[in-house]
């Protein structure tokens, strides 16, 4: 009778279907199943697929294997905080600290190399929203997230922190250079 | 227990006296809450609007805290405890089950509400709604939520007990009503995500008392969404059953097939839950494997479930209004529906804007690889503006154009009024979805102070259109809270001043609902059985959208640095 009332017909479930409905529904589940296989088909053929390499770390064992890296790797400085500009090695590791409210430290990248970059925070959970390309990415403390990037376009990039990560969190902003 | 029930002569819905007076509370309730939910609304805006950045940075985030706290939880869950209990005891003209637990949970969610809100107030909780660990909120604000998600359970409890009444009393015969079936999925999947929100608020506030060293970041996220994201699916089932509910009351709409309907509803139980896994695609302790089998293959099960409600009610309506002769062209129907009539144009501008705006952007958000352009961005919140906001207030907006009349028996005041207001806050809070969800897309983050990153170290300039979008999100956001508040003011003004209407006959004894003959089952058997041809044409309007938007992402995604 109504959608208020119960079904007029008690044996409800033994009704036919219509046609429309059975061709919408049919339309909706090809159509989740084709979003389903879009996905598997972009890791297989597509080229920007999140990395699934990470690990369980601490804060402490981060920051040492990533003030090794800038010690080694580190071309000048920057800004009157003196903020390390670090050379990735093509084709080799790069380690970017989230902290509050920076990222640290500087990365330099080539265009057309692929980098193994690791993130992990030091604190808070934080974003990494690369700007202007737009890839954002959660760091979480206690987890070291490797991700190979490519860099396609020479420029100079901003690293903007997107998750709230407290009172200074709309002053934490990296950098990167592709040269 | 003695109880009385009462006959409402508008209406005829039968409506017994302890419901009565919980469902009356509890709305007054969701109103107040949504009262201070959208007065922060409004400092949110005019601090986000780049051209005015009114509050300073530890009050805007102390005040969007509180702003998401109040909306998604407070507003809507004592909404809809009104709905569970209008879906149980009016529905099925039977007493509520255990009326005294009622109250207790209702008093619990009224004292855990304002201890939250003292806590951020406060303002040592300036954690946001998620309250991502390792970041740490005052105790009472876990606290909180603990009590009001307590009395949710509970009200949720007689929710259930109710049906047992009735069906005990036989106040019906057969299955129970569509929307009482749709509001007891909403009910199972309220019971799963309040023992998702204890499983991991439970420790957060051992956690914050110092009981509990450390929670692992990436598992509360896990948990936590699965609080954080299924209670929005609870909204969706509420929605979609006052949907239905409208189209009843309004058309006296049928269903086109029980079986349909019913079966979506039981999509949304079985595979909502899983959904929640999206809010992770771009998390580091993830496979790929778990988020693609998660996100898709189970989580299109209920965008399949939602795509057929979104054809079934307007195709409801539309075979009702062609049973009654709006039969010519395609849209004859939907033109001649009573478009002045609040609770009929809120309830369509939510169908529209959910399914066009909040549906399609949500799968778009949810699929892994795309998720990386949007994660964290301003169009997140612009989604679920236009799924929670236009989506399910707007829905709860409409069908208390109803409830005044016949729950507190007043007139609405000021029609004209009533009229314009559905149209002003549903078409401004979509519009304002939109820009924001443009705001996102070029990059824009949520919940940030500072488009300029003033005391940075290093200098981004976002681009103009950025600006653009983010002063439109201020222009709409602001008539958003105006429509908004003018709803506010007609339901207060109208339960305080509206013209008071006759309650009805009283009864000591439910009426049960009458069964049906056999000679209005015949007819139910398709011998009325009419095309819906304009809702088809809809149908594949939305279809087509979904296609065409969801490859420009792919599109998007395949212009940005490699990454593997």
């Amino acid at each position: 009778m109504s959608a208020i009332l119960p079904p007029s017909d008690r044996l409800w479930w033994k009704q036919p279907i219509d046609k429309v409905e059975w061709a919408w529904i049919a339309i909706a589940f090809v159509w989740g199943m084709i979003m389903f296989a879009m996905m598997i088909y972009w890791h297989v053929y597509g080229k920007q697929n999140l990395s699934n390499e990470a690990y369980k770390t601490t804060p402490e064992l981060f920051g040492a294997k990533a003030e090794k890296f800038i010690a080694e790797n580190t071309i000048r400085t920057e800004t009157d905080q003196n903020i390390p500009v670090v050379k990735v090695p093509a084709g080799g590791d790069g380690y970017l600290i989230a902290r509050l409210w920076a990222w640290y430290p500087i990365l330099e990248l080539e265009k057309g190399q692929t980098y193994k970059i690791h993130l992990s925070s030091m604190d808070y959970a934080h974003g990494f929203s690369l700007q202007p390309v737009n890839i954002n990415i959660e760091v979480l403390p206690g987890y070291e997230h490797v991700v190979k990037m490519t860099p396609t376009k020479e420029g100079t990039y901003a690293i903007v922190c997107n998750e709230y990560c407290g009172i200074g969190h709309s002053s934490m902003l990296g950098r990167i250079y592709v040269k | 227990m003695a109880t009385t029930y009462r006959t409402c002569p508008v209406s005829g819905l039968q409506f017994e006296d302890q419901a009565e007076k919980l469902m009356r509370w509890n709305a007054v309730a969701g109103v107040l809450w949504l009262l201070v939910g959208g007065i922060t609304a409004l400092l949110v805006i005019l601090t986000r609007w780049p051209a005015i950045k009114l509050l300073p940075a530890d009050q805007f985030y102390l005040i969007l805290t509180a702003h998401g706290v109040d909306m998604l939880i407070l507003w809507i869950l004592f909404f809809e405890m009104a709905v569970l209990y209008f879906a149980s005891s009016t529905l099925l003209r039977c007493r509520l089950a255990t009326p005294k637990i009622a109250w207790l949970g209702f008093w619990l969610m009224v004292v855990g509400g304002i201890t939250t809100n003292i806590a951020i107030f406060q303002g040592e909780s300036s954690v946001m709604f998620t309250s991502y660990v390792p970041m740490q909120a005052a105790p009472h604000f876990y606290l909180g939520i603990i009590l009001v998600a307590v009395g949710a359970l509970l009200g949720t409890a007689v929710f259930f007990g109710t049906l047992v009444v009735a069906k005990k009393d036989k106040t019906y015969q057969g299955s129970l009503p569509l929307v009482t079936f749709g509001a007891l999925t909403a009910a199972i999947i309220a019971t799963f995500t309040i023992l998702a929100g204890a499983g991991i608020l439970i420790p957060t506030f051992l956690w914050s008392i110092g009981l509990i060293k450390e929670i692992d970041a990436q598992l509360y996220r896990m948990v936590w969404w699965g609080l954080g994201h299924s209670s929005q699916q609870i909204n969706v089932a509420a929605h979609v059953s006052i949907w239905y509910l409208t189209a009843a009351v309004i058309f006296g709409a049928k269903p086109l097939s029980e079986k349909v309907s019913r079966g979506a509803f039981l999509l949304y139980i079985l595979f909502l839950q899983l959904a929640s896994a999206h809010h992770l695609l771009s998390d580091p302790g993830m496979s790929s494997e778990w988020k693609v089998l998660n996100t898709s293959y189970f989580m299109y099960f209920a965008v399949m479930a939602s795509m057929i409600h979104g054809f079934t009610v307007p195709g409801a309506i539309e075979a009702a209004q062609r049973r009654k002769g709006y039969t010519n062209g395609l849209f004859e129907w939907l033109r001649k529906a009573p478009w002045g009539n609040p609770v009929f144009s809120g309830m369509f501008i939510s169908l529209v804007s959910f399914g066009f705006l909040g549906g399609i952007s949500g799968v778009v958000l949810g699929t892994e690889q795309i998720n990386m352009l949007m994660h964290n961005t301003f169009y997140v919140p612009g989604h679920f503006h236009t799924t929670v906001v236009t989506g399910t207030t707007l829905a709860f907006m409409s069908i208390t154009y109803l409830l005044v009349p016949v729950l507190f028996r007043r007139e609405m005041i000021l029609p004209k009024l009533c009229q314009i207001q559905p149209y002003l806050f549903g078409i401004s809070m979509s519009v304002l979805g939109l820009v924001m969800m443009g705001a996102g897309t070029l990059g824009v983050s949520r919940r940030h102070w500072d488009m300029a990153f003033s005391g940075a170290p290093f200098q981004y300039e976002w681009p103009g259109a950025a600006y653009l979008m983010m002063g439109l999100t201020g222009i709409f956001g602001v008539i958003a809270v105006i429509g908004g508040g003018l709803w506010i003011l007609l339901v207060v003004g109208s339960l305080l001043f509206g013209k008071k209407l006759d309650g009805g006959k009283v009864s000591n004894q439910p009426t049960p609902i009458p069964a049906n003959t056999q000679a209005a089952s015949a007819v139910a058997h398709g011998s009325d059985h009419v095309g819906v041809p304009g809702t088809v044409v809809l149908a594949l309007l939305l279809f087509v959208c979904f296609v065409l938007y969801y490859f420009v992402n792919w599109k998007y995604l395949s212009e940005v640095w490699l990454l593997s």
